[in-house]
């Protein structure tokens, strides 16, 4: 007979109150619930403040005329005839600037001050050591007022400007820098340029494609120079050199001509720098010492010596370590750009959640947009870094 | 055309110009305080294979490390194929281009395939055409017999496969004496024969080999001589059959009660 | 025959060692102070050249800073007469009798004189229980969690704001400055943000999709935005969103932000805690008959929070750090004291702002680097297995 098992019993019936699912919809109903009464308080009490205020709701603001001046703009701002959108836009420029700057000087400074913690001369390591721990255990805000107050305020007066080799001038509002004025002509100079950049990019390829072929290395920096640097000079010789420079003059009251680098933007870009250059330090730091010894050893007993080691075996490895931390410490920069409302550097949070905030009085609106902004830039910024992750990931079983 | 292991290879190790392959003269090294190789003298002829073997702490990992200056040595002299061995930066790269190791724990380069770990110091150092490097990186990687590999990462193989593809990589460079610093010891037991079958092979062509290793079947199989150290020094030496059968001092009795059941 | 000839080892025969030889010091070329600068600071010439740039530049910079701090400083004097070069005829380094004549607004901001030994006795409670919870070998630890994070708080709130019914007059919020204002800021946002951290870390790791997306959302959120805007949402918006009659102090409303803040990273840190801990912990918590709550309390958070504590400690290192940033809401930390006193006409000398700031400098550098040192400390003992 086919059936000859004994009927299996029916597992027994669970009161609802102890069925771990129904528990958890019914934890999860109960937190929405709590969460739902919470915003609608919390939103009929603003209803009522901003009502009694008489402050405004909506984003009508946005096209209203902003009537305050703003000391530094990339782009055209009016006081009189610009919005508070246009405020918004000078005030992300900004932002971006400041944080663009930061992050190149970063980087140069943090990779090597990294490297030079591992140098095998005791000194260097010492010093550099020295300068990342002295630096990460300072706030950010205290390295900034010290360069805005005790260094860049403190630089003499107009009249007794500092004049720097190269024709910078240094004064207490800020520095003056000689800036270029092309003429005609200079088309044909970044067209050589161009046309430079794209031969070096071809001369590469055609020594590595000779290479595979053949085994030899072909010494292409002379000739890359040559064509990149020669062939612009060149043809800017041939053109008449159609440049001048724009040279700062002190006036009585004023700087004439030049460009102006306020000294809050220069205090900005010293103190973020300098901080998390310390950081990217050590993220360096670690990304080397994280390629085993043995790599290098490996590579040694093939015969290489240290430089094709470290550009063939090292470096490749340790950037897979280094990058997502690296754009970290980038994302942490462009955040702590913020503190410019401490200095008076016009960015973003000083133009909108500052200023703008204060005649507008709309506190919802401009300190969510000025959020959203981070986030988006945040966002974008941990997209690129998964794409680069899964890119270089080192395949495993 | 394939090498294979029983008929003669193709592919035989690069002479010697000399018939001493290694010759070390009262080799010392300190490490600080610590004499970690003391008064080392050690002479091997082509085409021998030495078995070193020892407790650990004994320094034969060191020493055979000395060969290819990846540890320096502070006095005495060594003699690599009459060549000798200083802080002559051209000298150190001459002997490694004709020596090959294969480390403990393999060392492969994980962002690079199997077959492009085989061919990257042909290329960068020998100046080997791509083509042809490719050709000789199959060759060798038929004769450790995982050949279809070529592509993987070394992430993808199983330890005894990684260990195969480090001695293939070796191997690309046509070295005329190979050192294997204790091949076996990160491997789990099943994959140690596939590796010594492979070192077993090397043996019969004609290498050069100085094998740091506890595997005494393989030393028995294979080695021309025996080197015992301990506390940094050779303590005795002899062939195998003399070495396992008859060893003279007590410290080598010792040591092969401890290793041999 | 075996040879057994004591030093010499005929290599191409057998060869047994006769005189075992002896360990010797190493040569002299290896040994003391010239081999040490030989090696580290001399050994190719481009080091050489590195050496005697980085040994110039010392030269300069060490000796300009014991100037300013030491001996062009002046020592003593009531006002900026003291510290202006014209005035004394000498160079001026730093100025210390405007700190020691701030000293105490430094520390207690406008805290009324009379009331001061309070903030003095929240101070010694304050450090008591750091020393109660972090000294490894310290009696009864877990009573000392309770007093840091329950008695503690509790006193020291009483102790500071004031309680007419015990007699301790009440001292308005914005009367605290300085030290008190930073210390009181950084312990709240420590004492809050592990809790916090640790409730919205295991509700990451949640099954209930509800409250994994909100935990989620909350800790991307706070993470992606700077504290700046966390504060302005505090001090701003906050008050909008309550009742009038709720409206929180200044203080609280920078607490509270800090606190949100703190606890998004705290959560981060935490997470990577409880991932370090391998399923078997929670299987066999699950098998001897554990509820979540109990698996979590008794066995997984205990060892991930062991393992997290050097990263717990960098982030506090962080918070303490952040604190600055209350300055910009308005609330008077040391920073910000500093700054008042800095622009004093009464001490307007050139030298004045470098000595406030120096004065700062100091604090935080013992504050963070002593929490460094202690988390490196941690890590090694850890590292070895020993007392937590």
């Amino acid at each position: 007979m086919p059936s000859d098992l004994p009927a299996q019993p029916r597992p027994a019936r669970v009161a609802f109150y102890n069925d771990p699912k129904a528990r958890s919809i019914a934890y999860q109903i109960a937190l929405c619930a709590v969460i739902a009464f919470l915003v609608y308080g919390a939103a009929r009490s603003a209803i009522d403040n901003l009502a009694r205020a008489q402050i405004a709701s909506g984003f009508a603001f946005w096209n209203h005329t902003a009537g305050f001046d703003i000391s530094q703009t990339l782009i055209e701002y009016s006081p009189r005839a610009s919005t508070y959108g246009r405020a918004f836009w000078v005030g992300l420029l900004n932002t971006l600037l400041v944080a663009g700057i930061g992050i190149v000087f970063a980087t140069i400074i943090g990779f090597a001050v990294g490297i030079s913690r591992l140098s095998s001369n005791w000194l260097l390591a010492k010093v550099a050591g020295g300068y990342v721990e002295t630096i990460r255990n300072l706030p950010l805000l205290l390295q900034l007022l010290f360069w805005y107050n005790a260094v860049l305020k403190t630089l003499p007066d107009i009249r007794e400007s500092i004049t720097a080799p190269g024709g910078v001038i240094l004064n207490n509002r800020g520095f003056f820098v000689p800036v270029p004025r092309f003429g005609d002509g200079i088309g044909f100079v970044v067209l050589a340029f161009a046309v430079g950049i794209a031969g070096a990019i071809a001369l590469r390829l055609w020594a590595r494609r000779r290479q595979e072929r053949t085994g030899q290395r072909a010494s292409i920096l002379p000739v890359t120079l040559l064509m990149v640097g020669g062939l612009p000079l060149a043809v800017f010789a041939a053109v008449g050199w159609p440049v001048s420079f724009e040279f700062p003059q002190i006036g009585r009251f004023n700087i004439a001509g030049g460009i102006e680098i306020l000294p809050e933007l220069a205090a900005l870009v010293f103190g973020l720098s300098i901080y998390t250059a310390a950081f990217i330090a050590e993220v360096v730091r670690a990304g080397i010492l994280a390629v085993s010894r043995g790599q290098t050893e490996a590579a040694y007993s093939l015969g290489f010596r240290a430089a094709p080691t470290l550009r063939l075996v090292v470096v490749p490895q340790a950037m897979r370590v280094i990058v997502p931390p690296l754009t970290s410490q980038y994302l942490n920069l462009t955040k702590n750009s913020s503190l410019a409302v401490a200095i008076g550097y016009p960015d973003l949070v000083q133009i909108f959640t500052g200023t703008v905030l204060n005649q507008t009085g709309q506190a919802v609106e401009v300190v969510a947009i000025t959020m959203l902004v981070y986030l988006i830039i945040s966002l974008i910024t941990s997209l690129i870094m998964n794409i680069y992750n899964r890119h270089v990931a080192l395949v495993e079983r | 055309m394939t090498g294979d292991i029983d008929s003669g290879s193709l592919l035989k190790p690069g002479r010697l110009r000399t018939d001493t392959a290694v010759e070390m003269i009262g080799v010392n090294k300190w490490y600080g305080d610590f004499h970690v190789l003391r008064d080392i003298d050690l002479k091997v002829r082509g085409g021998e294979r030495i078995v070193i073997c020892g407790p650990s702490g004994s320094g034969k990992s060191t020493m055979i490390r000395c060969i290819n200056r990846l540890e320096e040595h502070q006095s005495g002299h060594i003699f690599v194929d009459g060549v000798e061995l200083t802080a002559d930066l051209k000298k150190i790269d001459e002997i490694r281009r004709e020596v090959g190791m294969v480390f403990q724990h393999f060392n492969l380069f994980p962002h690079l395939t199997v077959l492009e770990n085989c061919t990257l110091a042909p290329i960068w150092v020998r100046k080997m055409p791509k083509k042809e490097a490719e050709e000789v990186a199959l060759d060798y990687l038929r004769r450790v017999k995982i050949p279809e590999q070529a592509s993987k990462y070394p992430g993808q193989l199983s330890g005894g496969q990684q260990q195969r593809v480090a001695i293939a990589r070796a191997l690309c460079m046509n070295p005329k004496i190979m050192l294997f610093d204790e091949p076996t010891s990160a491997l789990d037991p099943e994959m140690v024969k596939e590796v010594l079958d492979t070192m077993v092979a090397l043996a019969h062509d004609g290498m050069t080999m100085l094998v740091v290793t506890h595997e005494m079947g393989f030393a028995r199989q294979v080695a021309n001589r025996i080197v015992f150290m301990d506390e940094g020094q050779i303590v005795e030496a002899n062939v195998p059959e003399q070495f396992f059968s008859n060893p003279q001092h007590e410290r080598t009795r010792l040591f092969l009660s401890q290793i041999l059941r | 025959m075996p040879t057994t000839e004591p030093n010499r080892a005929a290599s191409e025969t057998a060869f047994v060692r006769g005189v075992a030889i002896a360990p010797r010091p190493p040569p002299a070329e290896m040994t003391g102070l010239l081999a040490w600068l030989r090696i580290n600071l001399f050994s190719t010439p481009f080091n050489i050249l590195l050496t005697a740039l980085i040994v110039l530049l010392l030269a300069w910079a060490i000796p300009e800073i014991v100037k300013f701090l030491v001996i062009d400083a002046v020592w003593s004097g009531s006002d900026r007469e003291a510290c202006l070069a014209y005035v004394q005829h000498r160079e001026i380094g730093a100025c210390w009798p405007f700190v020691s004549e701030r000293l105490p607004y430094f520390i207690y901001g406008s805290y009324p004189i009379p009331e001061r030994w309070r903030v003095d006795v929240f101070f010694l409670m304050l450090a008591g229980g750091i020393v109660w919870l972090l000294w490894p070998r310290a009696p009864r630890r877990d009573l000392g969690a309770i007093y840091f994070f329950i008695v503690l708080p509790a006193v020291s709130f009483v102790l500071l704001t004031g309680w007419s019914a015990v007699g301790l007059e009440p001292v308005d919020t914005v009367l605290w400055g300085g030290v008190l204002v930073t210390i009181v800021v950084a312990s709240v946002g420590i004492v809050l943000s592990l809790p916090l951290g640790i409730i919205l870390a295991l509700g990451r790791r949640s099954r209930m999709p509800i409250v994994r997306l909100l935990s989620v959302m909350f800790i991307e959120f706070v993470r992606g935005v700077p504290l700046i805007t966390v504060l302005f949402m505090a001090s701003v918006m906050l008050p909008l969103f309550v009742p009038e009659q709720y409206s929180p102090d200044k203080l609280v409303r920078a607490l509270i932000g800090i606190a949100i803040f703190a606890s998004a990273y705290m959560a981060e840190v935490v997470r990577a805690g409880l991932q370090a801990i391998p399923r078997g912990q929670y299987e066999g918590a699950m098998a001897i008959g554990l509820g979540y709550g109990q698996t979590m309390r008794l066995v997984v958070l205990p060892q991930a929070l062991a393992v997290t504590i050097p990263n717990i400690v960098n982030t506090y290192i962080g918070l303490f750090k952040d604190t600055t940033l209350v300055f910009i809401v308005g609330i008077f930390d040391l920073l910000r004291t500093i700054e008042v006193a800095r622009i004093d006409p009464k001490w307007a000398t050139p030298v004045t702002s470098t000595t406030g700031y120096v004065v700062a400098a100091i604090f935080y550098l013992i504050f963070c680097y002593g929490m460094s040192r202690y988390a490196r400390a941690m890590e090694a003992r850890l590292a070895k297995g020993g007392p937590r």
